[in-house]
């Protein structure tokens, strides 16, 4: 049997105090509360450790860099502690047919009771030769993998949602996992990438309570994605007072106002960034200056430029947004208006002058 | 060439006064609501001094939820109405079910007619003609329900997970239009359809009252269809 998170810590030299210590931390990073924290630690007491395969699609590995740099709790914990991180052709030791074979080790020992974890997507044009890892099509090794696994874990835009390979003309056909894996839960945690912290509080959250955490509609974890950037943002207040930073460089912008007209898309952001940040907590990007870009949500990359805040109408064939639609259609109508005034008007002169048979009272 | 409408019996009650004040009331709101929606996507110029001491912002979209909330609870009243009011009431709502009936469509060609300068006089009618009609409920009503449903969905988003504005709308418009920025884009965009509609009932509202020979712009403020002497 393979041991337990507790059992490698006390292995490593960890205290119960430190141990404890770690389940109150990690239990508050979930955003559970105190009572939970004994319930993470009989868990990680008593529960094998969850062996956990990580594939690599088309992708651009952002999403473990982001990981590997998770304080709270350490990527080096949840990897080499709390799960059995048994395949990531990224970050293992074993390469080649060594790497592969340990992977379908894993499927078969642990049948049906393994975690996929999905970086990247499977591009399925030209039938799926766009991404041809160990020698085979992605979107068969998906597939294959995920067929004995108990839940699957989208890593990122791009397995969530397509990404900036998924976006138009999508040459390489490139979808979400979920087109390809329709029989297993799937929890979507997009950003590109995700917040360390939230991969990895995923991750504990599903090994310490055995199950998926509750899940939006459109898969992502509640506990993370249920407010959008613009609800906590610390620059709401400059929002709410009507105070914009109008161009790059002028005083709003040092004097840090609210970024709204330069495009931010935090108001149309679910995310966790504006909460948790980046970096251990050190800034994210609207602090940083620069308006949110909405990179967790579905098909940003086709939604117009990161820097308008009315974003164009692709539907109209050319850059249009909704106000020039509108005023342009509003000219069409006025002008009609008055053509069609000017006719009855004439119309009407003409028959005051010589009036029809049917006007009679 | 005849007109047809001239053995109906006037003055008419036609507008009661229910349907009236809810006109009245509904204007008044969509105008807040399109003048604070415009500023909601394209803000005024930055406000100077310490966030603290303004809230304009703010009061913009404390007056465009405020008169959303007017603009939503009329239309359901108005909803009601159709069902307990008087037959012209309904016309605006019974618009799909009115046209599975030919006579319908003839009255409606012979408005079409009228109003491509073919037919020299528009046929009466107490309530609606049957090309109003239909604008009526293709822009207006349909227009509105649109509206409704972006706007509280748009709404839900800022209230939060677990509010009712979020489960009856946000949850389910939002994965639907694919992301929050794609409904701000069409909630954006429909207000532009009502201001296309609104121009077009201004016009033809006053192009009837000058020409028809019957009463239209004071019928809604009165409830009384009249010929014109």
């Amino acid at each position: 049997m393979t041991e337990t998170f507790y059992d490698v810590l006390r292995r490593q030299g960890v205290t119960r105090r430190s141990f404890m210590k770690f389940c109150s931390l990690t239990a508050a990073s979930l955003g559970l509360g105190p009572t939970l924290a004994p319930q993470i630690a009989h868990a990680l007491e008593t529960k094998p450790r969850t062996p956990v395969l990580w594939l690599h699609g088309l992708e651009c590995t952002c999403c473990t860099e982001s990981f590997i740099r998770s304080a709270h709790p350490l990527a080096k914990d949840v990897i080499l502690s709390m799960i059995s991180l048994d395949y990531d052709d990224t970050i293992m030791a074993a390469a080649g047919h060594q790497a592969e074979a340990a992977l379908e080790e894993v499927m078969k020992k642990y049948k049906g009771n393994y975690i996929l974890a999905v970086e990247g997507n499977p591009p399925l044009g030209n039938d799926g030769t766009f991404c041809i890892p160990g020698g085979k099509p992605f979107v068969e090794k998906l597939k294959h993998v995920a067929k004995d696994a108990k839940a699957v874990i989208a890593w990122g835009s791009c397995a969530s949602w397509g990404c900036v390979q998924a976006a138009k003309p999508n040459p390489t056909n490139a979808v979400s996992i979920d087109k390809v894996i329709t029989d297993k839960p799937i929890i979507k945690v997009p950003g590109c990438p995700p917040i360390a912290e939230v991969m990895s509080a995923v991750v504990t959250y599903v090994v310490a309570f055995d199950r998926i955490p509750e899940l939006d509609r459109q898969g992502r974890p509640k506990m993370f994605y249920s407010q959008r950037i613009h609800d906590k943002c610390y620059r709401r207040p400059h929002f709410d007072a009507g105070q914009f930073v109008e161009k790059w460089d002028d005083e709003a912008a040092k004097a840090g106002y609210c970024l709204y007209k330069m495009g931010c898309k935090g108001p149309t952001t679910y995310n966790a960034c504006s909460t948790t940040r980046w970096n251990e907590g050190v800034s994210f990007p609207i602090q940083s200056g620069h308006g949110c870009i909405g990179c967790s949500e579905d098909g940003f990359w086709d939604k117009g430029s990161f820097y308008d805040r009315l974003t164009s109408i692709p539907a109209f064939g050319v850059e249009a947004n909704a106000d020039t639609v509108g005023l342009v259609a509003a000219g069409v109508v006025g002008a009609a208006v008055v053509a069609h005034a000017a006719v009855t008007a004439i119309k009407g002169a003409s028959e005051k002058r010589a009036p029809t048979k049917t006007e009679e009272k | 060439m005849s007109v047809e409408g001239k053995n109906l019996k006037f003055p008419a009650y036609v507008w009661e006064a229910p349907v009236r004040l809810w006109h009245w009331l509904m204007a008044l709101a969509m105008v807040v609501l399109m003048v604070t929606g415009y500023f909601i996507g394209s803000p005024l110029p930055s406000v100077p001094g310490e966030a603290i001491d303004s809230y304009l912002m703010g009061y913009i979209r404390f007056a465009h939820f405020a008169a959303a909330y007017v603009f939503a609870l009329s239309f359901l009243f108005r909803v009601y109405w159709a069902i307990v009011g008087n037959q012209h009431a309904r016309e605006i709502f019974l618009v799909p079910v009115y046209m599975l009936s030919p006579t319908w469509w003839r009255g409606f060609f012979r408005v079409l007619g009228h109003y491509l300068f073919i037919r020299p006089k528009n046929d009466w009618h107490l309530g609606h003609n049957q090309l109003a009609m239909a604008a009526m409920f293709g822009m207006y009503v349909l227009g509105t329900v649109f509206m409704i449903v972006t706007g509280f969905a748009l709404y839900g988003e800022g209230t939060g997970m677990g509010t009712w504005q979020y489960s009856l709308f946000s949850s389910w418009v939002i994965p639907l239009f694919g992301q929050s920025q794609d409904v701000h884009t069409w909630h954006h965009f429909g207000m532009w359809y009502l201001i296309w509609f609104t121009m077009v009932h201004l016009y033809f509202v006053i192009r009837e009252d000058i020409t028809s020979g019957l009463t239209v712009v004071s019928s809604m403020i009165s409830g009384w269809r009249d010929v014109k002497n």
